[in-house]
Parts: structure tokens; C-alpha cells; sequence
């Protein structure tokens, strides 16, 4: 993929949101709270909740705790608390990232979810999903499918405005 | 000492002492001990993150509170712990400290929270263990107390964000404190506005540390202050005659109501405990709305948590 080709992020809003709705529609989910993964999934977040007309504020998940490469690249140097508001008890939680690309934020952003409660669903919806799951983890929510090249890294830049910026990583 | 306790690329191998950390490596361990905060107060307390790893206090001196403290930051991080009483131990049939160390290291254990009575216990540990294995210093002799340090200025941050605005004063037996020490190492860093250290002149140290202004009145040394540090008082010092009597030490450094009225009215005082009641500070002080000695202690495990978790993440 060359950077010229990558979707604006508007466009892929739109698009997610569309996508969300039906899904929320279709599985009867109502009443969702949003919770956004640090940085760029709560920008996502904070957008679609302003484009969907919820009211409820943007929860916040600092996964940095719960990552599984913790061990070999050690803890991350800005790590935040995690902002939840409210109870997660029985709620369907719309776990929204940037990126869906390895599965594994995915996963720790799951295990933290859980600690805080059991809610009664959680979907997931990202901007963009790319090639590369080694996790068993799929968006049912999405703004576009791309398909990059190895060593191409994807990365949301923002928040304002938020653009999707290519990068190239030598091997 | 940064040569022990950081690699080459500036991470955190083994915590001995804040002598050399810069503002920047404090304020991210703080910054880490505050997120670990708000997610207790939340409702979630442990972490996953040494899960698999086995963290050992090694006490060759005794103290059930600040071994509890480090074995619930241990624990809240998921991680087994030992705890090594070794006063009662191998040191009695003759073994040294580092065979001891190295004894249970075979085992397999990937922390060691060391205290000791002699200074210099926990860097000679850390020289020695093997790759992947840290050392944390939980007090040696009278060199340093790194986590008391890091949790005096993590709750006087919470209090006082500006350190550059405020006045701190310590207390009591500053020559003999390696609380003292690591408090100064770590003010001084944040960039303290100012730091009096008061004491009766046995208990001084005999140069004034660079940056410390040295009181022998306490009433002086306490205008205007925003923090007040006060010093556990040994009782040994009072039978080798460097302090004349209790009533006396109190009368003249003791923290009483009367004193504390020198200080800013929203002012702070803390103790590292054990407190001696009455010796260093009054009870009603003690137990006031200005005392956050209490809270130093919830907060010792928060700090704890986030020294462990920087000292294990990316050593495998």
C-alpha cells in the first residue's frame, strides 16, 4: 500500500459508524458504554460518541499493566490511569482501538475490562483492520480492511485532526 | 552508583540508592505508583505482571512493617514471595550474606528486597547476582532507604505539587537517618524550593549536605515550612548521651502543637514510623488533621509496586 492510497479518517468514520449501529442493531445491544484504548483508540472513541449523539463520557483503558510483552520490553514509560466511569456490571461495552492488527491489545484490554466487572457483551470496533492477527480476536465493527506490505506499520496521528500515516520499518 | 543501577541504555536494573536518579526516572516511578493508586481506589487492587516471577525479602535486620509493605507490593503484582528471616537463619551458623543470597538465587528467585545493618549491603549484592536477578534496597545501615524516599515525595506530590514553591523541613536525628539521606536525594532532585534540616548538633551531619540549610532551633527552623519531616529518635542514641533525656529532646525538637504553629497553616507532617509518642512527636500532632503518616504508609505500597514493575519489565 502506498501512503497516497490510505483512507481518510472522516471517511472511515462514517464508515464505522454505519457498521456499529447495525451491529449494535442487529445483536440488540443497547445502551453501550463506550470505552476507548490508550492514545489513539480513545480519539476514535471520543469522535464516534460525538457522531452517534451519546451523551455518557468516553471510558479510558491504559492497558500498560496487562500487556503480554511486559517481560521482554518492560513497562511503558507514560502509563496513565485507566478512566472508567460508572459501573461495567451488566453493560454492553463498545471496546473501541485504532488499529486491530496482532490481537494482543485486544486481549490485555479484555483482561483489564474484566477486573472492573462482568458486562453483559463487549464489541469490538476499530478504525482500520489489518493483515497480521496472530490472536483468534475479530472487530464486529470496522471503518476499513487494508492490506499492507511486511514491514509496513500503520499508525493513527492526532487528535486533532487525526490522519492514518504509513511507516516503514527497515528489516 | 548509576553504574549498578542502571544498564547502558538507562534502565532501571537495581534500585540501591536516589543519589544520581534524575527528576525524570522519579517522576516516572511516581507517575507509575499513581496509576496503580487510582486503579486500587477503583476497586482493583492486583496486577498480572509478575506473574511467574518470585520476589524474596531478604530482612537481616528485623521490621515486620516495612517487610509487609514489600510483600503486598509484591503480591498485588502476582508475584510468589519468600520471606527470609535471616537474622534467625544461615547468617547465625556462619554463612555470608552473599552465599546466603546465592543459596536461594539457585532456587530460582528473580528479586531480592534486601535489608541489612551495614551500609553498603544492597550495592554489594547487586555487583554480585546473577543477569536478569535485581536488588532492591530496603534499607542498609545508615546509606539509604530509596522506597521511603520515593514515598515521602510521591505523598508530599500529592499534597504539594510544587516543590519548587515549598519549604521542607527534616527533623531530628539527620547524621544517623538513611531516611534523611534518600529524602534529601530525592527533594533535591524534584528541585525543592527550600530544605532545612534541623537536629540537636550530635545529630547534624558535619558538613551540611549541598543545598540543605542546617538548623539547631527547631522553632526557627519550622517558619513558615509546608512539609515537616519528623525523625524516628533510636534509643541507643539517648544511652550513648548524644540526646541529654526524652523530655528534654522533645522540648526542644519535639513536633508539640505550639511548634507546629510556626508552620504554614496548611502545612503537612509526616514520620516514617515507628513513631515514638511524646519523644518526637506529640500525639495530638501525631493523630491532627495535618498528619498524613498514615497515608505515607498506603502510599509506601503503591511506590513499592512501581519500583518492582520497572525493575522486572524487559529483564527477561
Amino acid at each position: 500500500m502506498k501512503a497516497e492510497e490510505l483512507p481518510e479518517v472522516e471517511r472511515l468514520l462514517a464508515q464505522l459508524r454505519q457498521d456499529l449501529t447495525r451491529h449494535l442493531h442487529d445483536s440488540g445491544r443497547v445502551d453501550p458504554v463506550l470505552i476507548g484504548i490508550r492514545t489513539g483508540g480513545v480519539w476514535v472513541a471520543r469522535a464516534l460518541a460525538g457522531l452517534m449523539g451519546y451523551r455518557e463520557p468516553v471510558g479510558e483503558l491504559d492497558i500498560s499493566f496487562y500487556r503480554d510483552d511486559f517481560s521482554r520490553i518492560g513497562l511503558h514509560p507514560e502509563v496513565r490511569p485507566s478512566r472508567l466511569h460508572g459501573d461495567l456490571q451488566n453493560r454492553h461495552v463498545v471496546l473501541i482501538d485504532d488499529i486491530l492488527w496482532t490481537g494482543r491489545t485486544v486481549r490485555a484490554a479484555l483482561n483489564e475490562l474484566f477486573e472492573y466487572g462482568r458486562p453483559a457483551s463487549v464489541s469490538l470496533a476499530v478504525l482500520v483492520v489489518r493483515d497480521g492477527h496472530e490472536l483468534p480476536v475479530a472487530a464486529d465493527a470496522a471503518g476499513a480492511c487494508l492490506d499492507l506490505a511486511e514491514g509496513q506499520h500503520l499508525k493513527l496521528r492526532g487528535p486533532e485532526p487525526m490522519r492514518l500515516e504509513l511507516v516503514e520499518v527497515a528489516r | 552508583m548509576n553504574d549498578l543501577q542502571l544498564d547502558a541504555s538507562g534502565r532501571l536494573r537495581h534500585l540501591i540508592t536516589l543519589e544520581g536518579l534524575s527528576a525524570a526516572a522519579i517522576i516516572e516511578l511516581l507517575d507509575i505508583a499513581e496509576a496503580f493508586r487510582a486503579s486500587a481506589e477503583r476497586g482493583v487492587k492486583s496486577f498480572p505482571l509478575l506473574r511467574g516471577h518470585t520476589v524474596v525479602n531478604l530482612f537481616f535486620e528485623p521490621s515486620t512493617r516495612t517487610r509487609t509493605s514489600f510483600e503486598l507490593a509484591a503480591k498485588r503484582l502476582s508475584a510468589d514471595v519468600i520471606n527470609f528471616d535471616a537474622g534467625s537463619s544461615s547468617t547465625r551458623k556462619g554463612e555470608t550474606v552473599l552465599d546466603t543470597l546465592r543459596t536461594i538465587q539457585a532456587m530460582g528467585c528473580d528479586l531480592f528486597v534486601v535489608r541489612h545493618q551495614q551500609s553498603g549491603t544492597a550495592a554489594h549484592l547487586a555487583a554480585n547476582v546473577e543477569p536478569g536477578v535485581a536488588v532492591m534496597n530496603a534499607g542498609d545501615g545508615n546509606h539509604a532507604h530509596p522506597t521511603q524516599g520515593l514515598l515521602d515525595v510521591f505523598t508530599i506530590r500529592r499534597h504539594k505539587p510544587d516543590f519548587a514553591a515549598i519549604k521542607v523541613v527534616i527533623v531530628g536525628d539527620i547524621r544517623h537517618s538513611r531516611v534523611a539521606r534518600s529524602d534529601i536525594h530525592a527533594l533535591r532532585a524534584l528541585g525543592v524550593g527550600e530544605l532545612r534540616l534541623c537536629g540537636p548538633a550530635s545529630l547534624l551531619p558535619e558538613t551540611a549536605p549541598e543545598g540543605c540549610r542546617v538548623f539547631e532551633h527547631a522553632d526557627t527552623a519550622m517558619n513558615d515550612a509546608d512539609v515537616i519531616i519528623a525523625l524516628r529518635l533510636q534509643k541507643e542514641r539517648m544511652e550513648s548521651g548524644m540526646v541529654p533525656s526524652e523530655t528534654q529532646y522533645f522540648r526542644d525538637y519535639g513536633l508539640s502543637r505550639e511548634r507546629m504553629a510556626r508552620a504554614r497553616a496548611d502545612a503537612i507532617v509526616m514520620h516514617p514510623g515507628p513513631m515514638n509518642r511524646g519523644i518526637e512527636i506529640a500525639s495530638e500532632v501525631a493523630d491532627g488533621p495535618q498528619s498524613v503518616i498514615l497515608e505515607q504508609v498506603a502510599n509506601g505500597v503503591y511506590v513499592r509496586m512501581a519500583v518492582m514493575a520497572r525493575l522486572m519489565g524487559g529483564a527477561a
